[in-house]
């Protein structure tokens, strides 16, 4: 079905909605979504306290005691209407350098094997194009990036690991992401990185941000070891 | 103004955090609120102490914090009952004390409840991240070094005059939520009640539920009849965002309270607890039983109205 004709909006509780744009994973909604938050961030409507943009839905958390809901639902149906004006800025391309393999990638020998491939195939496949950063979540910084090549496809792990390292490069089905942080997770490890992707004093403080792009490229233990950035 | 040493901690007890009413505006870079989890005792706290609403405080889960004045400060403990003492004497909970240095206080048994706050006349000054106070335990940073209370940290509070004005002010009785071993739980469905069949939704809103020992700030699991879905409807979703109240029910069929370190989820969220009833969740602790009942947008609305409207009452009353 993709792209909703009429955007769909669910309460969630007495100070959160739920906006959904489609029903699956696309460029075409993931931007939907970038662009609303964008509107509405610019309006800076006064009782809205967060909004949430994840792949194809936009929670908006607002105070009831000053923003009635149907009030809320105006403004939203307005700017949704004037959507089309609201620029987009020029995404950026952001180069992440990676270790694969061996005690960074632990993964990696599996994958190739799963995939009837090769390591240094699933490596080339990996590098070979740019990835969307559909959303950042999960975690601080941690983005979830697509479409993987068909040839990359792959279940997430059966048993999901207890510790994952921090800046962890992993896949699962059509998407790749980086653990910002050390955490349990369930994703095909396939190497790390040395960018430092979250910084809690820094403003912005995460390195990617939804609507950009990722390209890694591969690099060797020891320039991974000497890294500084 | 200045900072001063306003408390060392002698024993931190079994998890003790600097929060506020938390971290907005940043959950596009996967920050979750953090913040109080009983925010109404928070704000009454603070207004007893004559600070803002907001100000930073101690949250206290369960019990085992002690920590002796270093100076003269006044303080208010509100929330979950857990035997506050000063110098090995009972301690009035909800209204204002005056400590004087070398007062220690400490936490000694859990009576009802879960986690009491302690808030300070000035607050409590750690540096600001991303404009709040508050501790997020799982990404490390925010309150004291973005952790628990250890031995031997100290609290610093601004140098203002005592307010002194304050003191043996009360919050009335009758306006304390009482804090039972049996909650009930007020829900709006949604948003993926879809997902479930009429005989789930029904078990969901008409069974007790237990508090299990996996109960933290990032959610509270629950133990119970399972929650029957629809077969046609896939288990996950689609990751979005998450907000405080939120009930997961994943493949298990075991219901989830989310609080306020998540961000985001990919499992279907049957219902949301309505903002006035977050306080109580953050009461519960393992072996609490806790049912739902789902109750209109209008009415969770005029509930909400009903509380805010007596807290400015109680705040106008401090004024005059």
């Amino acid at each position: 079905m993709g792209l909703y004709p009429k955007t769909t909006s669910f309460l969630m509780g007495d100070r959160g909605l739920l906006l959904e744009f489609g029903d699956e994973i696309s460029r075409e909604i993931n931007e939907k979504v970038r662009r609303m938050a964008l509107a509405i961030q610019a309006e800076a409507i006064e009782g809205i306290i967060e909004t949430v943009p994840t792949y194809r839905s936009l929670l908006i958390i607002y105070n009831p005691t000053t923003l009635s809901i149907e009030d809320l639902k105006k403004r939203l149906d307005l700017i949704e209407e004037g959507l089309r004006e609201t620029p987009l800025p020029e995404p950026k391309l952001i180069s992440i350098p990676v270790v694969y393999g061996g005690i960074y990638g632990p993964d990696l020998e599996g994958v190739a094997k799963y995939l009837q491939s090769s390591p240094e195939e699933v490596i080339r496949l990996h590098c070979s194009q740019p990835y969307l950063i559909y959303m950042i979540g999960f975690m601080p910084g941690y983005p979830y990036m697509g479409e993987l090549p068909q040839a990359l496809v792959i279940p997430r792990l059966k048993t999901p690991r207890l510790i994952v390292p921090k800046g962890s490069v992993a896949i699962a089905q059509r998407q790749t992401g980086i653990y910002s942080m050390e955490s349990p997770g369930g994703w095909q490890i396939l190497g790390r990185t040395p960018v430092e992707l979250f910084d809690p004093e820094k403003d912005p403080p995460a390195l990617l941000q939804m609507g950009d792009f990722v390209q890694f490229y591969p690099v060797t233990e020891k320039e991974f070891e000497n890294w500084s950035e | 103004m200045e900072r001063v040493e306003a408390f060392e901690v002698i024993e931190p007890g079994i998890l003790t955090t600097i929060q506020d009413r938390g971290r907005y505006g940043f959950s596009q870079f996967g920050v979750p609120p953090s913040g109080a989890l009983d925010s109404f005792s928070l704000r009454v706290g603070n207004l007893l102490v004559g600070n803002r609403e907001e100000e930073a405080c101690l949250e206290i889960t369960l019990m085992g914090l002690k920590i002796k004045a270093l100076r003269e400060v006044v303080i208010a403990i509100t929330g979950g009952n857990i035997s506050p003492l000063l110098n090995e004497e009972s301690l009035e909970m909800w209204r204002t004390h005056l400590l004087v240095e070398g007062d220690v206080i400490c936490f000694k048994k859990v009576r009802t409840g879960c986690r009491a706050y302690l808030c300070v006349s000035g607050g409590l000054v750690v540096p600001k991240i991303m404009g709040s106070s508050s501790t997020y335990l799982s990404g490390k940073f925010g309150g004291l070094k973005g952790r628990a209370l250890r031995r031997g940290d100290i609290l610093y509070t601004l140098d203002i005059p005592s307010s002194l004005d304050k003191l043996g002010l009360r919050f009335p009785g009758d306006w304390i939520p009482p804090l039972e071993k049996e909650v009930l739980l007020r829900v709006i469905p949604g948003p993926q009640d879809h997902h479930f069949t009429k005989k789930g939704f029904n078990t969901f809103s008409s069974e007790y539920y237990q508090v299990t020992p996996q109960c933290d700030r990032m959610g509270v699991r629950l133990e119970g009849p399972k929650i029957e879905r629809r077969s046609d409807l896939e288990e996950s979703i689609i990751s979005e965002g998450l907000i405080s109240g939120a009930i997961q029910v994943p493949g298990d069929g075991k219901p989830i309270i989310i609080l306020t370190e998540l961000v985001t989820g990919g499992y279907t969220k049957i219902a949301t607890i309505i903002s006035m009833d977050l306080p109580k969740v953050a009461q519960l602790k393992p072996g609490d039983r806790v049912r739902f009942n789902p109750i209109s947008m209008e009415e969770a609305q005029y509930l909400l109205k009903k509380q805010e409207g007596r807290l400015r009452g109680f705040k106008d009353s401090l004024q005059r």
